[in-house]
């Protein structure tokens, strides 16, 4: 760890995240968010989806700028390869959330970190998707995230940080608990 | 308290639902052992005497222990006096029993933190054929019918219990959220002995740096074990216990879903117990125990297989039992203060409670991280009791 008199500079305003707890430790009504994401077909598996509003703090909010992302299949299932598959998005999501959540509690315990690198995989067997085997799930049978960190922290320091990064990371636990999804057609 | 109350010549009763140590008598498994050991028993006035200053108390020894003080201290309880109301009054308190009525100035709340089994929502879809029990329900694996049994919460009860049970010849599957993995002895010694020596026991409320989130960390996994050997979930699976991940659900056609988080539940248990143990080494070098004591050393990592499994199907019969090992919480549904917080616990500034006179001991980090060990109840109530004197006579004139 930094020693007292350096102050870790990871770039997340830490003092604005501890602000935000206390505010909303006073009102949990703010602190309900809803997150949105809007997908339109394109041709054949391609796929064409956009982020831009989201609800919290008691009202309708905006990204500064609209994201898009796009989403396709590789050629070797006949498809024309347009953007990332969806399950890579899944690990873009996982890998993304708990690195941002290892800078903000690094930041938090006065840790400078140098480099974050993650490299992600996730197994999957495609005869379930396939419909040729029902007894294989669709999605991952498991998913490995290995991190290399260098930061001014002992070994022990940087585990500790990627452990509590995963107990408060939003995607780790969308993907390591099951949750209801409703599916409707207008 | 009672005691320190008497030292100060103030007049007191103690009002006892049942029988003095009635929660130990009548709401907990009969095979629980104290999990400290006897040295650390202390209350105002008593130590320990016998001859195994190592060992930890059977049930019906912590009943005879607590009885005995109560007796030796000539503690003026009201047994069989169960309180229905605390209100405010003009002088002070209202306090309603099913004894009749008392008035007093201050009132102490000292009826713990473990009252009432926490019971996880996803119970309600458990399958009719699966027997349920809580930890406070649970007494021997004599109750169970034969077969497999999904223990859920692997603290210290949920440990101690998953353990007697696949003894029992009932395998048993082991669900794991939180937990804070602690070695019964280290470097020769009891944990307890270093965590008292080294003061850890002792730091204050106000000393720590969160003290919402000290009051909320699970207690250590810790069991008081005849032969002294520690109970963790290595132990565990070496008498052949399965783990999975917390429970996360259970879906319409019974099945069990566990949640794939096992692996980091069980490194940040680890990560916890080598921070306190790097904590006690510091201390042994600072006060020059390195030389008499056994070595420095640490734990193997807690061994989680490769792919837990994610789902356990209840119609197969594989488990015919579930026990409820997943905590405790406070009953105060008789106390009818505006105190509580949002989660409907009180509130308080190292016990003394928000309305005047009102004093609350043996909830968890009260005043010192030992506030909930009968070792701890000395000191926190020479200061209530002490804050209480004060307040008396302040509003005496």
């Amino acid at each position: 760890m930094a020693d007292a008199s350096s102050i870790a500079n990871n770039g997340v305003n830490v003092a604005a995240l501890v602000a935000a707890r206390e505010e909303l430790t006073k009102a949990p009504a703010a602190a309900q968010f809803k997150w949105r994401a809007a997908c339109e077909w394109k041709d054949g598996t391609h796929s064409h989806s956009t982020v831009e509003g989201f609800y919290g703090l008691g009202q309708e909010q905006h990204h500064k700028k609209t994201f898009t992302f796009d989403a396709d299949h590789p050629e070797l299932f006949a498809s024309e390869d347009k953007g990332a598959t969806p399950v890579e998005y899944v690990l873009v999501g996982l890998a993304s959330c708990l690195t941002a959540g290892i800078a903000a509690v690094a930041q938090y315990r006065n840790i400078q970190l140098r480099s974050v690198t993650a490299t992600l995989e996730g197994d999957m067997d495609l005869q379930g998707i396939l419909g040729i085997d029902d007894d294989v799930r669709n999605g991952f049978g498991g998913i490995k995230v290995t991190y290399k960190i260098d930061a001014d922290a002992k070994r022990e320091d940087i585990e500790a940080l990627v452990a509590q990064s995963q107990k408060r990371s939003a995607v780790y636990d969308i993907v390591t608990n099951p949750t209801n999804v409703t599916v409707v057609v207008d | 308290m009672s005691r320190c109350l008497c030292e100060r010549s103030i007049d007191h009763v103690v009002l006892e639902r049942g029988e003095v140590a009635h929660t130990w008598r009548t709401e907990r498994w009969d095979s629980l052992r104290l999990l400290t050991p006897n040295w650390q028993s202390r209350l105002p006035g008593v130590g320990y005497r016998g001859h195994d200053p190592d060992g930890y108390r059977t049930l019906p020894e912590v009943i005879d222990f607590i009885t005995a003080y109560a007796q030796a201290i000539s503690a003026p309880v009201r047994p069989h006096t169960r309180v229905t109301s605390v209100r405010r009054a003009e002088a002070g308190y209202l306090v309603r029993t099913d004894q009749g009525d008392w008035s007093c100035r201050t009132v102490v709340i000292a009826s713990g933190a473990f009252n009432i089994a926490c019971v996880p929502g996803v119970a309600d879809h458990v399958p009719r054929s699966v027997t349920t029990f809580t930890t406070q329900q649970y007494r021997n694996p004599d109750q169970l019918p034969a077969g497999g049994v999904l223990v859920v919460g692997a603290s210290s009860s949920g440990t101690q219990i998953a353990n007697e049970i696949h003894r029992s010849g009932r395998p048993v599957t082991l669900s794991v959220g939180e937990h804070i993995r602690a070695p019964r002895m280290y470097r020769g010694k009891d944990l307890e002995w270093w965590m008292d020596a080294a003061g850890i026991l002792d730091e204050r409320y106000d000393q720590v740096d969160d003290i919402g989130r000290a009051r909320q960390v699970p207690s250590l996994q810790l069991a008081g074990t005849p032969d002294r050997s520690t109970l963790d979930l290595n132990a565990l699976t070496g008498i052949g216990v399965r783990l999975v991940g917390r429970l996360a659900g259970i879906t319409g056609s019974g099945k069990a879903q566990f949640a794939g988080s096992l692996r980091n539940m069980c490194a940040l248990s680890d990560l916890k117990m080598n921070r306190l143990l790097n904590l006690i080494d510091e201390w042994a070098q600072t006060n020059g125990f390195d030389g008499m004591v056994e070595p420095s050393h640490r734990l193997p990592p807690t061994a989680v297989e490769e792919a837990p499994p994610l789902a356990l199907d209840f119609d197969n019969g594989e488990i015919r039992t579930i026990i409820w090992a997943t905590g405790y919480r406070p009953d105060y549904s008789w106390l009818e203060l505006p105190v509580f917080d949002r989660k409907g616990m009180v509130r308080h500034d190292g016990g003394v409670v928000s309305s005047q006179g009102v004093y609350l001991m043996g909830v968890p980090f009260a005043r010192r991280r030992k506030s909930t060990l009968i070792d701890g109840a000395g000191d926190d109530a020479r200061d209530l009791s002490d804050h209480l004197a004060l307040y008396l006579r302040r509003n005496s004139a």
